[in-house]
């Protein structure tokens, strides 16, 4: 069966408890931490942050707190404005961009911080990816022809046809779409999960690809593609604004039409 | 620990991750399964109106007058187009609740079988039934 319930190593447990002192402005993060090398359970470590010499964004309060209180915390983090999607966890219960998510926008109360659902844990935030990169690489996401390169310019696209790109093209593979689907939770060793799908469209729909038609078959398969049940959270997750659901329905929707 | 279960430390594997995301490549299929399971929903949008009505329509009534009815063609017709598209579209959806949730493989392959056993064995019990009623067996 699906497993529904945590195994008993990865039951969380209460951690220590990190108070700030003379804080003017404190707030309290929850914050998820595992260690492969300690054999112990995970557990939730409590940290006060004095919120008048912190960012507003969530990440700054984690870097507060790497650089300041514990610097045992780990976590992945680049550019820190959202566009190379490392920092991604899960935040106040929901899959979001640690970078772009503003502490005040969080649930009044501690900050509640994990790794991604349902991804094999590296080390406290950072999710183990391999697979969904994988996954990404096996629908070949690059642009594919039959024809041969003009020889003086580029593969020419029309504005009408690159305007099919937007809410496509700006997905940076976060992560946080697929990790909130029930359906990749259950089935992702075989389902491409919605960043993937929404990938894979974005080269069918590109108007210069022109092996649409192996892409298709490519997808088309009980568990690559139809595991999507229209769920949702992918779209209500989104920290882009992006539309995944949509995109998988486009899909279905070609596959149905080239054989009607 | 199966090559797929929950278990699988992709950290400890020699292969490329890329072997397991391809996996057994694409079962070519699935669409028709899909597109089965929204065409017997919309049939059961208006024939499931139908059963409820007439169902309500036959409340209170007798033996005689409820049988009177079933025997009629179009009810009759209706009845078994009711059926057989509510048959089918379980069918359908049982097979993904099964292939979503239940991940032991023997468990999952008997009962998506024994599913297929039990709606074919009631929609022809269903069937002759409607049949005798309706001609008069």
């Amino acid at each position: 069966m699906a497993e529904f319930s945590l195994p008993k190593n990865s039951k969380v447990q209460p951690g220590k408890h990190f108070p700030a002192k003379d804080a003017k402005k404190p707030r309290t993060f929850r914050i998820y931490r595992w260690s492969p090398d300690d054999g112990q359970n995970p557990r939730i470590d409590t940290y006060e942050v004095d919120m008048a010499s912190c960012g507003p964004m969530v990440l700054d309060a984690l870097l507060k707190i790497k650089n300041e209180i514990d610097s045992t915390l780990t976590l992945r983090r680049s550019c820190r404005e959202g566009i190379c999607g490392s920092c991604a966890m899960n935040i106040d219960g929901t899959n979001t961009l640690a970078c772009t998510k503003a502490i005040e926008d969080c649930a009044s109360g501690d900050v509640k911080i994990y790794p991604l659902p349902h991804m094999p844990v590296v080390k406290d935030l950072v999710p183990d990816l391999t697979h969904f990169y994988a996954q990404f690489a096996s629908i070949k996401p690059w642009l594919r022809t039959q024809s041969p390169a003009p020889a003086d310019k580029e593969r020419l696209q029309s504005p009408e046809d690159r305007k099919k790109l937007d809410g496509l093209y700006e997905c940076i593979l976060c992560a946080c779409c697929s990790t909130s689907c029930p359906s990749y939770w259950w089935n992702g060793d075989r389902y491409l999960g919605p960043a993937i799908l929404l990938q894979a469209y974005r080269w069918i729909i590109d108007s210069r690809d022109e092996d649409t038609g192996a892409r298709l078959d490519d997808l088309e398969d009980p568990f690559k593609l139809y595991r999507c049940h229209t769920i949702m959270n992918c779209a209500r997750t989104c920290p882009k604004g992006l539309n995944p659901a949509k995109a998988i329905a486009e899909i279905k929707k070609l596959i149905v039409e080239r054989r009607t | 620990m199966s090559a797929n279960g929950p278990q699988y430390d992709v950290r400890k594997q020699l292969r490329n991750p890329l072997k397991r995301a391809r996996g057994l490549g694409s079962a070519q299929s699935g669409v028709g399964h899909w597109w089965t399971q929204r065409v017997t929903a919309a049939a059961l949008v208006f024939l499931g109106i139908w059963f409820v009505v007439t169902v309500l329509g036959a409340l209170h009534a007798d033996y005689a007058t409820a049988r009177a009815m079933i025997a009629k063609p179009w009810n009759a017709l209706l009845l078994v187009a009711f059926v057989l598209a509510m048959c089918w579209h379980a069918v359908l959806g049982l097979q993904v609740v099964i292939e979503d949730y239940v991940h032991t493989r023997w468990l999952e392959v008997s009962l998506l079988v024994l599913v297929k056993f039990i709606a074919v064995l009631g929609t022809l019990a269903t069937l002759m039934a409607v049949l005798r009623v309706a001609l008069g067996a």
